[in-house]
């Protein structure tokens, strides 16, 4: 319970940290935004009082302050080029990113634990897969998305690349549309998934223990199943967690190869359009998002491994 | 009851054979001691008994019958009936040769998971009577400790009951207190004389220290380069070693015990 | 036992081809690749236009092996920059350890936990997008971290190895038993590190342009052309084709040369 607490609060320090660094960062670069949202032409007195109305005329951390009350309260500012309350605005595209990513997570798992496990007691065409792997994680998810809107949208017209149905009207239109993009952002993932996977269980097979489960009668499966996957766990489960950090990352790309309104693309125009406010909002809902996955695997290896129960992280 | 007949073994990383023609017997309640230098070959002669050769890394050849049954060329199907069983194996490094994330009571009775189809309460019973053979004091506790919570001594007897819970013919001991502090040495090795004492089990006990094996075996046999230099009565071999190999190790043991080992 | 290791040398093959391409590319292409009509518009790949023209007629070989030299030059620089700064990072933190280490690692630990690809988007939008060397500032930065874990952890190693020790009882400097004693050691660890972080250097840089925050034309990076190229699905596949081959082909040899140094130390062992 104390290291539940203690992992706990290490996260929420981190992300304070990261915020801060996100907010004081942002802030510095975005110079004015009274400038820019009033144009090079405004005069000083307007200039003036819009800075005023906005706050920009107060020291850093006053203002850092204030933006993480209101950011607690739910009000994550307004975005200078739509004019509109950030977290109105992408409310909708983080529930889509989410599913893009959860969706080529479970893929993910799915394929490359049991392809892992089977591959790490497998001796012949060892060179062949490991080529195959290394192949596997040059191919950009980008690349793979223009290659299956190729084949599967302009070649099979299986969906329109680019038009993203609406899920309100079309869901399993959408569903599918999203699992194309799933599945272009999960190829080098798996490559890489199964890889640590297969180099971890076979660490695992050679240790002691598993040969005191050999001499106790146990077949391959069993010990297997009862000893040598449990320890194989954490590594990969701290994998995972990265992974699902780096599959909402992956997504600003994926996003904008299949034209899907989320996160990602939000991000990529806010950045093009200078739309601070907004791009500072999204890096710090991704940040919480990567210190969340990592918060959750730590406390779930604490669970399988009774060793880190006792002296905590360290 | 253990015939080891003319074993070779190989390994392919290697030019040397491991094991160059060893034959060996155990009969039933023996304690033999099996010692070597390591490399010797003595720890292959033990992995080729229970089983738990790298068949694809070495070669080997010779038989192995515990009480008739061949193993070394036996399949994996029938070996696996064997190991546990009839084979207990207790191995140097209780830390590491016990799974760091199973707690220490499914691991005694696991054996019994394999092999037999007794129910929880019934494995847990037995585990808890092979635990108290093994004189670990606290069994209800130790039963739901991770071996990262119990010292290597309390570790190595729970490895002991491990191996003995299923009432093995034969008990292989690698080592089992090479890695212990001297105190534990000692209480470990009259822990074995009991346990063989009271079930009658056979046991290969393996080590480079003349000493222990002296004082625990009935028959010594002395390993170097993968042959078996000397064998006989324990008693015998210390006063009368005929190689000189055998003559060398006795002379390396500190003096007092040599001159106790003189007649 | 003595066995080719055939993954350095189908990576150094590979590696050496495209690389002699692209050297070939900074003097002579066979058309200029900006030149509009250089032959009839979508043209499919043939054998005066091997991987066909776009909407311009312009030469899609040309434009490739101009843009691979520019993704592969930004990520050489990129690499430069991460490599440098994050090894020496490490290499001092690692040696001499102390609270400085101790803050810098847990800083990093926090930093590596973030994708590189948003924290790269990060820098690039304090920095300006769409200029070269802003791009590989961004994500040259974003490399120091994981090349300082990686150098620290070869260097934390090898500080009270034996040798090490002797060499600073006989009073040699710490420049000296860093550059001469512990660099050449660390280069199992530290030569695989470096294929990795090139790898990521091209995928990161490509995916910048294809987002066009990266390097902008006339720079144009393999990834911006994919871009271009995705418009063009329906009329000219192969402009994207061509384009994500070299990418797939850069990255694959190079990380088969990665393996193939692993194995080789492996194997020494």
């Amino acid at each position: 319970m104390k290291y539940v607490c203690r992992r706990v609060l290490a996260g929420l320090v981190t992300m304070l940290m990261v915020s801060f660094l996100t907010f004081s960062a942002f802030s510095l670069i975005s110079g004015d935004t009274a400038t820019a949202m009033l144009g090079t032409t405004a005069t000083p007195e307007r200039l003036a009082a819009l800075r005023a109305e906005l706050g920009l005329d107060r020291p850093l951390p006053v203002r850092y302050g204030e933006w993480l009350r209101d950011c607690l309260r739910g009000d994550l500012g307004v975005s200078t080029s739509y004019r509109q309350p950030v977290q109105e605005l992408l409310a909708p595209k983080i529930r889509l990113t989410l599913c893009l990513s959860l969706m080529s997570f479970l893929l993910i798992t799915a394929v490359s634990i049991p392809l892992g496990v089977w591959s790490a007691g497998l001796r012949r065409l060892e060179g062949a897969r490991t080529a195959l792997n290394q192949l596997g994680m040059a191919v950009p998810p980008f690349f793979t998305g223009i290659l299956l809107s190729w084949v599967f949208g302009v070649g099979l017209k299986w969906f329109t690349p680019g038009q993203f149905p609406d899920a309100g009207q079309d869901l399993a239109g959408a569903a599918a549309y999203l699992l194309f993009a799933a599945v272009s952002l999960s190829v080098p993932r798996i490559a890489m998934t199964v890889r640590m996977l297969r180099s971890t269980v076979q660490e695992e097979l050679g240790k002691d223990y598993v040969r005191t489960a050999i001499a106790r009668g146990n077949d391959r499966g069993q010990v297997l199943r009862r000893h040598v996957l449990k320890n194989a766990l954490s590594p990969v489960i701290t994998f995972l967690a990265q992974t699902m950090a780096e599959l909402v990352a992956g997504s600003i790309v994926v996003e904008q190869v299949f034209v899907i309104p989320g996160l990602g693309r939000m991000l990529v125009t806010s950045i093009s359009n200078r739309d601070y406010p907004v791009v500072q909002a999204i890096v710090v809902i991704l940040a919480f998002w990567v210190v969340l996955a990592g918060t959750a695997a730590d406390l779930i290896n604490q669970r399988i491994d009774p060793r880190l129960r006792l002296g905590g992280a360290a | 009851m253990l015939e080891i007949r003319d074993l070779h073994v190989k390994f392919h990383s290697r030019n040397r054979e491991a094991v160059a023609g060893v034959s060996l017997s155990i009969r039933e309640g023996e304690i033999v001691g099996l010692v070597g230098e390591s490399g010797s070959g003595k720890s292959v002669t033990a992995m080729s008994v229970a089983g738990l050769l790298p068949r694809k890394q070495c070669a080997y050849s010779g038989e192995i019958f515990l009480d008739g049954a061949e193993l070394l060329h036996a399949d994996r199907g029938t070996l696996r009936k064997i190991q546990g069983r009839d084979i207990g194996v207790v191995f140097q490094e209780p830390m590491s040769a016990l799974d760091p994330l199973m707690k220490i009571g499914p691991q005694v009775e696991e054996v019994l998971r394999v092999h037999t189809k007794l129910g929880r309460e019934e494995r847990r019973r037995r585990a808890m009577e092979a635990m108290a053979a093994a004189e670990l004091p606290e069994a209800e506790t130790v039963y739901e400790k991770y071996p990262h919570q119990l010292s290597g001594g309390m570790l190595q007897r729970a490895m002991i009951a491990a191996a003995v819970i299923a009432s093995p013919k034969l008990l292989l001991l690698d080592e089992p207190t090479t890695a212990l502090d001297v105190t534990i040495q000692a209480q470990i090795q009259e822990l074995l004389k009991k346990l063989n004492r009271e079930s009658g089990v056979s046991m290969l006990f393996i080590s480079h220290d003349l000493n222990v094996v002296r004082k625990l075996c009935g028959r010594v046999a002395v390993m170097q380069r993968g042959l078996l230099v000397e064998e006989g009565e324990a008693q015998e071999v210390f006063r009368h070693p005929r190689h000189p190999y055998t003559r060398r190790l006795i002379a390396a043991i500190p003096t007092r015990e040599r001159k106790e080992a003189e007649p | 036992m003595k066995r080719r290791n055939w993954f350095l040398v189908a990576g150094l093959l590979l590696t050496g081809l495209l690389a002699a391409l692209l050297l070939l590319g900074l003097f002579w292409t066979p058309y200029d690749p900006n030149a509009m009509a250089a032959g009839p518009k979508f043209d499919p790949p043939s054998l005066s236009h091997w991987m066909g023209t776009d909407n311009f007629g312009r030469d899609i070989f040309s434009r490739v092996l101009k843009g691979a030299g520019a993704t592969a030059s930004i990520a050489l620089a990129t690499l430069a920059i991460g490599a440098a700064c994050g090894c020496l990072t490490g290499a001092l933190t690692g040696y001499f350890g102390g609270p400085v280490d101790e803050l810098l690692m847990r800083l990093n630990d926090a930093l590596t936990a973030f994708p590189s690809i948003l924290l790269a988007l990060v820098v690039i939008s304090v920095l300006e997008p769409g200029k070269k060397a802003n791009v590989i500032l961004a994500l040259g930065v974003v490399f120091i971290p994981s090349f300082a874990r990686v150098s620290r952890t070869a260097f934390a190693s090898l500080r009270d190895v034996n040798y090490i020790k002797s060499a600073r009882l006989m009073g040699a400097s710490g420049a000296r038993i860093l550059g001469v004693h512990m660099l050449p050691n660390t280069a199992p660890v530290l030569l695989p590190a470096l294929t990795i972080g090139f790898n990521n250097a091209v995928l990161a840089e490509a995916s910048m342009s294809f987002l066009g925050i990266g390097v902008t034309p006339p720079d144009a990076s393999l990834g911006y052309m994919l871009s271009e190229a995705q418009g063009m699905l329906f009329a000219a596949p192969w402009y994207a084709g061509g384009t994500g081959l070299v990418i797939v082909w850069m990255v694959f040899g190079v990380g088969l040369i990665g393996e193939g140094l692993r194995r080789r130390d492996k194997g020494a062992l």
